[in-house]
């Protein structure tokens, strides 16, 4: 290329520097809310990875349960959106509770292969019910307030994505305290260290195996509530989400929940850019490609141990 | 030794062997007793099953590890075979084995890193890459069809004799289940069998007792993936048409419920439970409607009360009772 040819791209790039930067932040902005959903998955994943060691493949139907509760709540019982968001995830952890006890617990088997076939045999289960009870059409949730777009600092911004970094911040706050300042979150986290010393010191397993399944149920229901009035609810959306909340468990270090909320965001920015600059028709096989970079090149993930 | 003692002693010895008879004697005679298509149709599904769940229960089994893509390899080996056989006019039988190769060599770029780990990473990383592939099969559609599918992949053929009769195709799929099948018993009963059986048990304590614990795993990973690779190519070329919908997730997590029903490591298992599975629709008109609480439910209910397999579980339990009965009877 000619000096004068560069020059000359260089002054319309400077020219269009504005719209570049606006296009660059909305990029960011959009990947930051998907990040933050996938942030809340890949918490789900860890909370049971940690506790039971194994791959908990139900998370992915906690997420479409979470959107599908939300719709029975807004429309047949006619609440409110936040008493219906609540209702949502209570009902959601609730599911993962009464999962873990009946058809887990009684397994009672050690071999993890078998416990994550389980899980994989219960997620066909869950959704195969979930099939029956909502049918198999695709449904439009509403967003939780209005659905104008909000303008910072020139992008425009959904209400929605607000709530998502909001509800996603309260989340992540309401688990810091519950595993550094409450005595069943620090048994919790006995348990991750060693789970045969924390049996030996008399913390029962099963309580916080339920627990472990509570946590992972609210935040992949949170998830999917947060999420469906931004794509459509199905009863197979949550397996897209999940598979890409697990992609971001791995990134940021399998079981770390530092690690979780950073390869979720950074998931979702390397989506989204990507996306934007690259190709829209392949970019749910960009977190997979990722996924397999990662594991070949730092297995243990951005900040695993 | 009486000659009843000496019949018996000659059944245990040749067990194996005699069940290999048996079954590829059914298998030989089933198109004379019954050579209804339908009929025809749905034994074709079942061996070719066979022959992608005998890979896959042995990666399972004896590596002890889980894969959820299996589907992939079936479906690369479908379309890929499809593909070079119809768009490029290439030899079926050089497509099939081009692409069996090209599917050995992704099963080792993806194995070698993610199976140094420990734990169970491969599963999301098959999970990830079958994902992959059927968003590719769907829109790459100048290639591969697209949702509408791929139609007219000639059939395979021996010189002048094309295998293009359900009843000459079941003898060529069957052949290549048995065949299969013969290998997987023969390897599990090697040195390089019994390390991975050794593997599944206890990995460390395989590793130190010399067993390349990666390199093991590594192989039968691959060999599995050329399996169903090998059954999807048949797939392609008996049926003729091919859809990308036969190759999802969903897929995926039925060939795993095929590997536990019929019992993790269990070779007869495999191709009981591939058999149980493909057959189940045809023994239940409600079938459609629950499909997804049918399977779930039979994986759930094997796990949780027979999590050796329903052959392997039922087997176990008999010959319990047996000694049992001979104890009793001598005491």
């Amino acid at each position: 290329m000619s000096r004068q040819l560069w020059l000359a791209s260089q002054d319309t790039k400077l020219q269009d520097g504005f719209f570049v930067h606006t296009d660059f932040l909305q990029f960011i902005l959009s990947g930051l809310t998907t990040g933050s959903i996938y942030a809340l998955i890949a918490l789900g994943f860890c909370v049971v990875s940690n506790t039971m060691g194994i791959v908990n493949f139900i998370q992915v139907d906690f997420v479409t349960l979470g959107g599908m509760f939300m719709f029975t709540s807004l429309f047949t019982l006619g609440l409110p959106a936040l008493p219906a968001l609540v209702l949502a995830v209570a009902a959601v952890a609730l599911v993962a509770m009464v999962l873990e006890r009946i058809g887990l617990r009684p397994a009672r088997s050690a071999n993890h292969l078998v416990l994550i076939f389980l899980t994989v045999g219960l997620s066909i289960i869950l959704r195969g019910l979930i099939k029956l009870v909502w049918g198999t059409n695709r449904m439009a949730l509403p967003p939780l307030s209005s659905d104008v777009p909000v303008q910072i600092l020139g992008a425009s911004v959904l209400p929605q994505a607000l709530w998502i970094f909001g509800l996603t911040m309260l989340a992540i706050a309401v688990l810091t305290w519950f595993f550094h300042r409450t005595s069943l979150g620090l048994c919790m986290r006995a348990v991750a260290v060693n789970p045969t010393a924390a049996a030996v010191v008399g913390i029962a397993s099963g309580r916080i195996r339920l627990t472990s399944y509570a946590i992972a149920g609210a935040l992949g229901g949170l998830a999917g509530v947060l999420v469906t009035p931004i794509t459509t609810l199905n009863y197979d959306v949550g397996v897209l989400l999940g598979l890409k909340g697990f992609a971001a468990a791995i990134l940021g270090g399998f079981g770390s929940f530092p690690g979780a909320i950073l390869g979720g965001l950074g998931l979702g920015l390397v989506e989204s850019v990507s996306a934007g600059y690259l190709s829209s028709a392949y970019k749910d096989v960009v977190a997979f490609v990722l996924l397999l970079l990662v594991l070949c090149v730092r297995p243990k993930g951005l900040l695993g141990r | 030794m009486t000659s009843i003692q000496r019949l018996l002693y000659f059944l245990t010895l040749h067990r194996t062997g005699l069940a290999v008879c048996m079954v590829s004697l059914g298998a030989l005679l089933f198109p004379v007793l019954d050579d209804n298509p339908y009929t025809l149709g749905l034994s074709h599904l079942v061996a070719i099953n066979t022959l992608v769940v005998l890979g896959l229960n042995l990666f399972i089994g004896y590596a002890g590890q889980i894969s959820l893509g299996h589907a992939t390899f079936f479906g690369l080996g479908a379309y890929g075979s499809a593909i070079i056989s119809t768009t490029w006019a290439v030899s079926p039988w050089l497509s099939l084995i081009l692409v069996a190769l090209c599917v050995a060599l992704l099963a080792l770029v993806i194995g070698i890193p993610v199976l140094r780990l420990s734990g169970h990473y491969l599963a999301m990383a098959t999970l990830g890459l079958n994902f992959v592939v059927y968003t590719i099969l769907i829109q790459w559609d100048e290639v591969t069809g697209g949702p509408s599918g791929f139609a007219g992949i000639p059939a395979l053929s021996c010189a002048d004799f094309v295998f293009d009769t359900p009843v000459r195709q079941h003898y060529l799929l069957w052949a290549f289940a048995l065949g299969a099948m013969l290998l997987m018993l023969n390897l599990v009963r090697s040195g390089v069998g019994r390390g991975l059986a050794a593997v599944a048990g206890d990995e460390i304590a395989a590793s130190s007792l010399g067993v390349n614990t990666q390199a093991a795993k590594v192989k039968i990973f691959v060999l599995s993936a050329v399996l169903a690779s090998l059954a999807g190519s048949l797939f392609a070329h008996s049926f003729g048409y091919i859809s990308p919908d036969t190759f999802g997730i969903f897929a995926s997590t039925d060939f795993v419920i095929m590997v536990v029903v019929g019992g993790m490591g269990s070779i007869w298992g495999a191709a009981f439970g591939a058999a149980f599975l493909t057959l189940l629709p045809e023994w239940m008109d409600i079938f459609d409607t629950y499909k997804d609480l049918v399977h779930g439910g039979i994986l759930v209910l094997v796990l949780m009360f027979l999590p050796q397999g329903l052959v392997t579980g039922l087997m176990d339990m008999l010959k319990i009772r047996w000694a049992l009965r001979r104890h009793n009877a001598s005491a």
